[in-house]
Parts: C-alpha cells; sequence; structure tokens
C-alpha cells in the first residue's frame, strides 16, 4: 500500500472561514434545547418523586420513551414526521431545538431525581419541625442542595447534548458537520475538514468542562 | 422547674392509647402521656425501644395508626390526616435531633432566620435580632457568620438549638441530642439545656446521659418494647426502680 497522502494544512486552514457559521448554529441548537430540556427535566424528574403513583407513571413513561429511542430517530420523527400530523412544515432549527430538549429533558429528570434524592431525610425532617411547609422546605433547603450536587452530571448532560447536534446535519440545519459537509462537496478535503470540525466541537466541550470544573473548585458545584 | 407546676396545669401534650405499627412490628402500644407545661421528662430506654418513635409522633415526623394526640390544643388524627393542626403545632414545637440536621448551605444566622422570616413572617432585622440574641445565650454569638461545616459538633449542636429556640416554641423535643457528640463536647450542650430548663421550658428529652436525666427531669419515662413500663421522679426510678426491666436497663447502662 501507498500511502503518500499528506494532510494539507493549507485546505484545513482555509475551511474555517466556511465553518465558523457552523458554531452559532451549534450553540443555539444545544443550548436552546438544553434550557428547555432542563424545565422539562425539574418537571418530570418531581413528578418521578411525587407520591401519587400515577403522576409517578406519567414520569417513567416519558423517560422510558425518550431515553429508549435514538436521538437521530426522535428528530427525524419531528422534523418529517410530526408534519403530516400537523399538516405544516417545521422549521429545521425548531426541530433541532426539540429534538435536544425532549431528549435531554429524559436525562435531567433522572439527575433531578438523584440530586433530590440524595439530600439526607433529616434536612426534609429539621425544616418541616421548624414548621416550613413542604413546599416551603422543598425551596428553600432541599433544592439549593440537590441543585449543587446536580451540576456536575448536568455538565456531562451538555456536552453530550452538544454533540448530539451534529446529527441534526440530516435535517438540513446550518450547524458545524453540515457546513463542513457543503464545503467538502466542492473541495473534497474530508480529512482537513472533518479534523477541523472536531477540533471546533472540542473547543466547545473544553470550555464547558473547564467553566464545570471552576464551578465545582469554587465549591459552588458538587457536595 | 417542678414548683412553677400545679397539678391543675391543663397538658400541652396528650397521648391516649396511641399505637404506632412500622409493617408487622408494633413499635408504640397503647401509650398514655401527658405532660403539663414547665414540666422536663426524660424518656429513657434499650435502642429499638420505641422512645425515639414517641417524641417523633409529638411534631408528627412519624404517623400514628389508632389513638389520640392532642399537643396545646391542636389535635392530630391516625394516619397523618390532620395537615392543618400537624403545621400549627410544628410552628409551636421545637425540635433537637441527634444528627444536628443544619442546613449546610446556609450560615449559621441564615439557619436560625429562615424559618421565622418565612414562617412567622418577621423581618430580616426582627429576625437577625433574635439570632444573635440566642447566640450569645448558647455561647457561641462569634460564629454567626460560619457554615456550619465549619463548626465542632458542639457547636453545631448549640445552633441546632438556638435554630429551634428562634421560633418561640412552647415545647422541645429532643432526640438523642448528644449521641453524635465526642465526649468532651457533651458538657456544653447539655449546659445549655440545663439554662433553657431552668427558664421554664417544656421539654421531652431522650438521652442516654443518665446524670443528666438524673439531675434535670421531673419525671423519667421508662420504654420498653413500646411500653411505657415504669415513670417516676428520677429518685423513683434511679434509686428504687419497681420493673425488673428497668432495674436490668439500668445495671446495664450504669455500669459503666
Amino acid at each position: 500500500m501507498d500511502f503518500d497522502f499528506q494532510f494539507d494544512w493549507s485546505a484545513a486552514i482555509a475551511s474555517i472561514p466556511y465553518l465558523l457559521p457552523g458554531i452559532p448554529w451549534t450553540l443555539l441548537i444545544s443550548f436552546g434545547g438544553l434550557a428547555f430540556g432542563f424545565f422539562i427535566g425539574i418537571f418530570f424528574g418531581l413528578l418521578r418523586i411525587s407520591p401519587i403513583r400515577w403522576l409517578r407513571w406519567v414520569a417513567v413513561g416519558y423517560i422510558e420513551i425518550f431515553r429508549g429511542t435514538p436521538i437521530l430517530v426522535q428528530v427525524l420523527f419531528i422534523f418529517y414526521g410530526l408534519p403530516q400530523l400537523l399538516g405544516s412544515p417545521i422549521n429545521a432549527l425548531v426541530a433541532g431545538i426539540a429534538a435536544i430538549a425532549v431528549n435531554s429533558g429524559a436525562y435531567i429528570s433522572e439527575i433531578v431525581r438523584g440530586g433530590v434524592q440524595s439530600i439526607e431525610r433529616g434536612q426534609r425532617e429539621a425544616s418541616l419541625s421548624l414548621g416550613l411547609s413542604r413546599v416551603q422546605a422543598f425551596r428553600y433547603v432541599i433544592w439549593p442542595q440537590a441543585f449543587r450536587r446536580m451540576i456536575p452530571p448536568l455538565g456531562n448532560q451538555g456536552i453530550i447534548s452538544i454533540k448530539d447536534t451534529s446529527l441534526f446535519s440530516v435535517i438540513g440545519v446550518g450547524e458545524l458537520v453540515r457546513q463542513g459537509q457543503i464545503y467538502i462537496a466542492t473541495t473534497f478535503t474530508a480529512l482537513e475538514v472533518y479534523f477541523m470540525v472536531a477540533l471546533m466541537y472540542l473547543a466547545i466541550t473544553w470550555t464547558l468542562s473547564i467553566l464545570l470544573r471552576q464551578l465545582e473548585r469554587r465549591g459552588i458545584a458538587g457536595q | 422547674m417542678t414548683d412553677t407546676v400545679s397539678p391543675t396545669t391543663p397538658p400541652i401534650v396528650r397521648m391516649q392509647k396511641l399505637n404506632k405499627h412500622f409493617g408487622s412490628l408494633h413499635v408504640l402500644n397503647d401509650i398514655d402521656l401527658e405532660i403539663v407545661p414547665g414540666e422536663v421528662v426524660v424518656v429513657i430506654g434499650a435502642s429499638g425501644s420505641g422512645k425515639s418513635t414517641l417524641i417523633r409522633c409529638i411534631n408528627g415526623l412519624e404517623e400514628f395508626q389508632s389513638g389520640t394526640l392532642s399537643v396545646d390544643g391542636n389535635t392530630l388524627k391516625p394516619n397523618g390526616k390532620s395537615s392543618k393542626a400537624l403545621q400549627t403545632i410544628r410552628t409551636e414545637v421545637g425540635m433537637v435531633f441527634q444528627q444536628f440536621n443544619l442546613f449546610p448551605h446556609l450560615s449559621v444566622i441564615d439557619n436560625i432566620t429562615l424559618a421565622p422570616m418565612k414562617v412567622r413572617g418577621w423581618n430580616r432585622e426582627d429576625a437577625v435580632n433574635t439570632a444573635k440574641r440566642l447566640l450569645d445565650r448558647v455561647g457561641i454569638a462569634d460564629q454567626a457568620d460560619k457554615y456550619p461545616s465549619q463548626l465542632s459538633g458542639g457547636q453545631q449542636q448549640r445552633v441546632a438549638l438556638a435554630r429551634a429556640l428562634a421560633m418561640e416554641p412552647r415545647l422541645m423535643l429532643f432526640d438523642e441530642p448528644t449521641s453524635a457528640l465526642d465526649p468532651e463536647m457533651i458538657g456544653e450542650v447539655l449546659d445549655a439545656m440545663r439554662e433553657l430548663a431552668k427558664e421554664g421550658m417544656t421539654m421531652v428529652i431522650v438521652t442516654h446521659e443518665m446524670g443528666f436525666a438524673r439531675e434535670v427531669a421531673d419525671r423519667v419515662i421508662f420504654i420498653h418494647k413500646g411500653v411505657i413500663a415504669e415513670q417516676g421522679t428520677p429518685e423513683q426510678i434511679f434509686s428504687a426502680p419497681q420493673n425488673e426491666q428497668t432495674r436490668s436497663f439500668l445495671a446495664r447502662v450504669l455500669k459503666h
């Protein structure tokens, strides 16, 4: 075999201006979706530990469905399937954000449940014994502590969801991978371009990792 | 303590035929108990005898299955079906726990002011002033801005006591308040409790500190397998116990 192929740095660098416009789309879909996913996660996470059995079942149903099916199928369903039901097309950006939201929401539900359940029973008992209502005990005592513990796993989920957006090139939304594909179609420099695409994902996820580590080091996140 | 209690004072706690089950386990069996204002009652018994469960019923941290329980005129129904009365009771009854249960994300001062502000609706200034006065009273006025994890166990438990007192309770429950403490810190917590008893606070204390019980209690209750096996003055219980179980329990705990 003949390995005379050379990595062409100039081709890699030349692709940067074409890839950069994908970054805002990647960030918009990721963080837009995660923001909704966070509220979905709080909602179903709290239902999941509700004292009322059928509410717990609703939450379990949601979590199992969206955790148990591939996000690629979810986004295809939303983008190509739902319009047949609704009778009107769905914007690719909206479909991408929705897919991240419902998917991350299922995982975040479990993070919320775990965070709340990790708080020692004595915290709730002390709050109630002071006359706080159950809602007050949750709001002022349980939740602030649970949220700190949730930050590291939430960060993990954020990184996973950012990478998941790469799949959304299939619905034609102009995120990083899609920008790369369009560029490669005219230059045929797949090696260099996908290398640069990977670097750009790393830049985003590393930034998030470092931020999270700072939060943990300052005692804002974690135990 | 006893001299302020007249026999006609209506009881602040009244339990009649109280029964509590944990599954098949009969934890409290037909408990009858009345506590009058100003009284200091110490509950003793082996671990698993039901003594903690008994005081946790008083502020509704444990539900009971049958019988009646009223605290300061508020009646609790079996199986936790009386949320309004329960809420009232909890604002009137303070509790100190074995594990302190301070709120680790709040400073000492915020631990103490939280309930008065959110439950009683005090403004921050009043709540802070009361908190500082209470911290001074339990001897840790200089720790107000620290976080619980920065304090020793004895200091944490005194904060927990100040936190409960900030609600101006009519009755204080203590669930083994010194059991999680290093020996050298037990004294400081007992001293604070002794002061409180002197001031006339009604107290129900579950403890293994027999010397303290003897000194502070108006009445000692011995619980054995969910039943009040014997009760009386500290003198009666510690010097002349009538019940066989009381004698064998005391022989075991007083040996060391």
